[in-house]
């Protein structure tokens, strides 16, 4: 608790001692007057603003309002009233204050990122701690173990593992050596390492992620849209209807009222009346707390390692019933791999793939890689000799002094060895010693781990359609779209098809609900644009796909779809609970305070009771730990 | 121009809510955001004024006994 609240919190206590003690003594004038000393000790503050608000030309503050109320309550003779109510007033507003300063608390620790200082190393070879933003590109800096990196850069030296958790949300380290790039916000764990800096800190992931939390509230929802436009007319409205409770009935009932009495009779029971609707002015339990609902769910999703870019996308996220999926790079890992071999009669399968890994053992083409990476171990080049590349059909190469082909099956029939028809999808390599058929071995596009599960987990998360977008030919596409649960694949398409389609797919929606599509950002950023919601996955890294999407999720999993749905309906959700609770609360005590049932320890409850109620709910919101 | 600045003492939401929109209604403000969580005022406004609309948003926030902080 900081100094300016404790300080209150003292006079808080004092006040409340003293007013214990005032209703205790049944001496009138003693009863008044430790009331009066309460009254002043709490509330003196609230005075001074509202007078000094009025110089300023502010009236309706909620500073002058309560003065009008509380000395109201003193001017019709009420001391218990007009102290009790400024001493709950003052012990909801010390209680707000705290909870703010909590919640901004915990979510700027929970967007620590920031690194403090970059160890820069001279040309000279000393080593100066600098701030982070004075690095340049190319300059080099040293990370040592326990330390956050500051920028953006390629490891020229050592090797470590590290701890993504802060932008990931992913407790499992990840290995980083040499020739790797890496990115700011993460800690290493282990090793020391030399690092060259590849973008300034204002480029780097450090800051964007931070930019994007940060500002996130600026894009307002709907609903904190209403909120303030309900803001700017709720006070002068109270007020307004206040003034004229105090005044019109007792008028009315004076004149043709058959009660006898005079207007000055009636009018204290009717300001009193009025009085209770000056305590209930202020809307702040609802300006404070569907803001901070959304910036909770903003800080908890980023916690989980998915980045929102506005409070409206967050909303538009609850409301989302179809997703689009671009299969490459988003359902699946968009790396080629061997899915599966089939050696022919009489050859092992490692016999197989080994020929098949030498033979390519000098390409750099994606299915080079996956073959060599299939086989394991090192694939030494000197046993190979004469590779002579088939155009269009693959190669031929001596591996171990014997002729291997690898190829497609155009490359078999050209040699002239008969083979079995492979599969009709992915990337089907033919590969022959000689004249002798060896087997054939099946690349694909690698499905993510948790590709099923998602799709499975959206259904239950309320999704009603999931369509895959994919430019890959029929048959691969559809087998991968229907083993992972699509609703609908669409096969085949070009960059430009998918625009057409997600339009289509946006007309034949419900008016009401959203379409979000998730693709990974570096090629379909027109797609994430024109959807209701863009997600990109795999952000961590990608300029691109930061910049494109609506929401990005920095890690891999499609899964964490499902997560982001699920907070944002949980914020939404929290942000409505607050708004329906605190208005109907309020409305009530207004119509009961109007027909005298309810008096200003209602009024009060309504205030800052509801305000308190509305920040601990709101509270909730960051918490995404198990979504 | 937009820029970011840094606001001290920002006590209530609802204050927060009224500086935006009296900062927003000034001229030659193109935008203004206060956030209230992150205590910050991104303001848009016109170059060649930045200065004298920075000292008018200021006095807007003297009504709220908060500070931008340059």
């Amino acid at each position: 608790m900081s100094k300016k609240l404790k300080k209150r919190l003292y006079r808080i206590i004092a006040a409340a001692i003293l007013f214990v003690v005032g209703m205790l003594i049944k001496n009138e004038n003693i009863h008044a007057a430790a009331l009066i000393a309460a009254y002043v000790i709490v509330g003196y503050d609230v005075v001074l603003k509202a007078a000094k608000n009025i110089k300023r030309g502010k009236v309706f503050d909620e500073n002058f309002l309560m003065m009008v109320a509380t000395f109201g309550a003193f001017g019709l003779g009420d001391f218990d009233e007009a102290a009790a109510v400024m001493l709950f007033y003052q012990i909801g507003e010390l209680f707000q204050a705290y909870a703010v300063g909590q919640s901004r608390k915990s979510i700027s620790d929970l967007m620590d990122i920031r690194p403090d200082y970059a160890n820069i190393k001279r040309d000279d070879g000393s080593i100066e701690t600098v701030d982070p933003e004075e690095v340049a590109v190319d300059d080099v800096i040293v990370i040592k173990a326990g330390e956050r990196v500051p920028l953006d850069g390629v490891i020229l030296e050592g090797h470590s593992s590290l701890d993504t958790s802060s932008l990931t949300g992913e407790s499992a380290p990840r290995d980083a050596a040499e020739g790797d790039a890496i990115m700011s916000g993460c800690i290493n764990i282990s090793g020391l390492l030399t690092v060259r800096v590849t973008k300034e800190y204002g480029e780097s992931t450090v800051s964007k992620v931070l930019d994007l939390v940060e500002n996130a509230s600026s894009k307002k929802s709907t609903s904190e849209n209403f909120i303030s436009k309900f803001a700017k007319y709720y006070t002068p409205t109270v007020v307004i209807s206040a003034v004229i409770l105090s005044i019109v009935p007792p008028l009315l009932i004076s004149v043709f009222g058959d009660t006898g009495m005079s207007f000055l009779q009636l009018f204290p029971n009717w300001f009193k009346r009025s009085l209770t609707f000056l305590v209930i002015s202020c809307p702040c339990a609802l300006v404070i707390s569907i803001p901070l609902s959304f910036f909770g769910g903003i800080g908890g999703a980023a916690k989980r390692g998915i980045l929102v870019k506005g409070s409206n996308y967050l909303e538009a996220m609850a409301q989302v019933d179809t997703i689009v999926f671009d299969k490459t790079g988003t359902l699946t890992k968009g790396v080629f791999a061997v899915e599966s071999s089939h050696p022919a009669e009489g050859v092992t399968e490692a016999r197989l793939i080994e020929a098949a890994a030498f033979a390519e053992c000098y390409s750099t083409h994606p299915i080079a890689l996956s073959l060599r990476k299939a086989y394991g171990g090192d694939v030494d080049q000197s046993r190979v000799s004469d590779v002579t590349e088939i155009a269009g059909k693959g190669l031929s190469a001596k591996v171990d002094g014997r002729l291997i082909y690898a190829g497609n099956k155009k490359l078999m029939e050209q040699i002239g060895v008969t083979c079995p028809d492979g599969a009709e999808y992915g990337t089907m390599v033919y590969v022959a010693e000689g004249d002798r058929y060896l087997g054939q071995i099946l690349i694909n596009d690698v499905v993510k781990e948790d590709s099923a599960k998602a799709i499975k987990e959206l259904k239950s998360a309320g999704i009603k359609r999931t369509v895959m977008l994919t430019g890959d030919n029929k048959a691969a596409g559809e087998k991968v779209g229907s083993a992972l649960g699509l609703d609908e694949i669409h096969t085949q398409l070009l960059p430009g098809d998918k625009v057409e389609l997600v339009e289509k797919l946006l007309e034949s929606k419900d008016e009401k609900s959203r379409l979000a599509f998730v693709g990974d950002g570096i090629n379909d950023a027109p797609v994430l644009a024109r959807a209701d919601v863009g997600i990109a996955m795999g952000g961590l890294g990608s300029d691109a796909a930061i910049e494109a999407a609506d929401i990005v999720i920095m890690t891999d999993e499609p899964s964490k779809i499902t997560t982001a749905i699920r907070i944002a309906k949980k914020t939404l959700g929290i942000a409505k609970q607050n708004t329906v609770f605190a208005l109907s609360v309020k409305i009530g005590v207004m119509i009961l305070g109007a027909l005298d049932k309810a008096n200003m320890w209602a009024a009060v409850f309504a205030d800052v009771g509801v305000a308190m109620i509305a920040i601990i709910n709101s509270l909730r919101a960051l918490n995404t730990k198990k979504m | 121009m937009k820029k970011t600045f840094k606001l001290e003492d920002l006590d209530c939401a609802n204050c927060a809510a009224a500086m935006e929109r009296g900062i927003a209604a000034l001229e030659g403000v193109n935008s203004a955001t206060v956030n209230f969580m992150a205590m910050k005022l991104i303001l848009d406004a016109d170059d060649a004024k930045f200065d004298e609309i920075l000292k008018a948003a200021q006095k807007v926030a003297d009504k709220y006994d908060t500070t931008i902080v340059r």
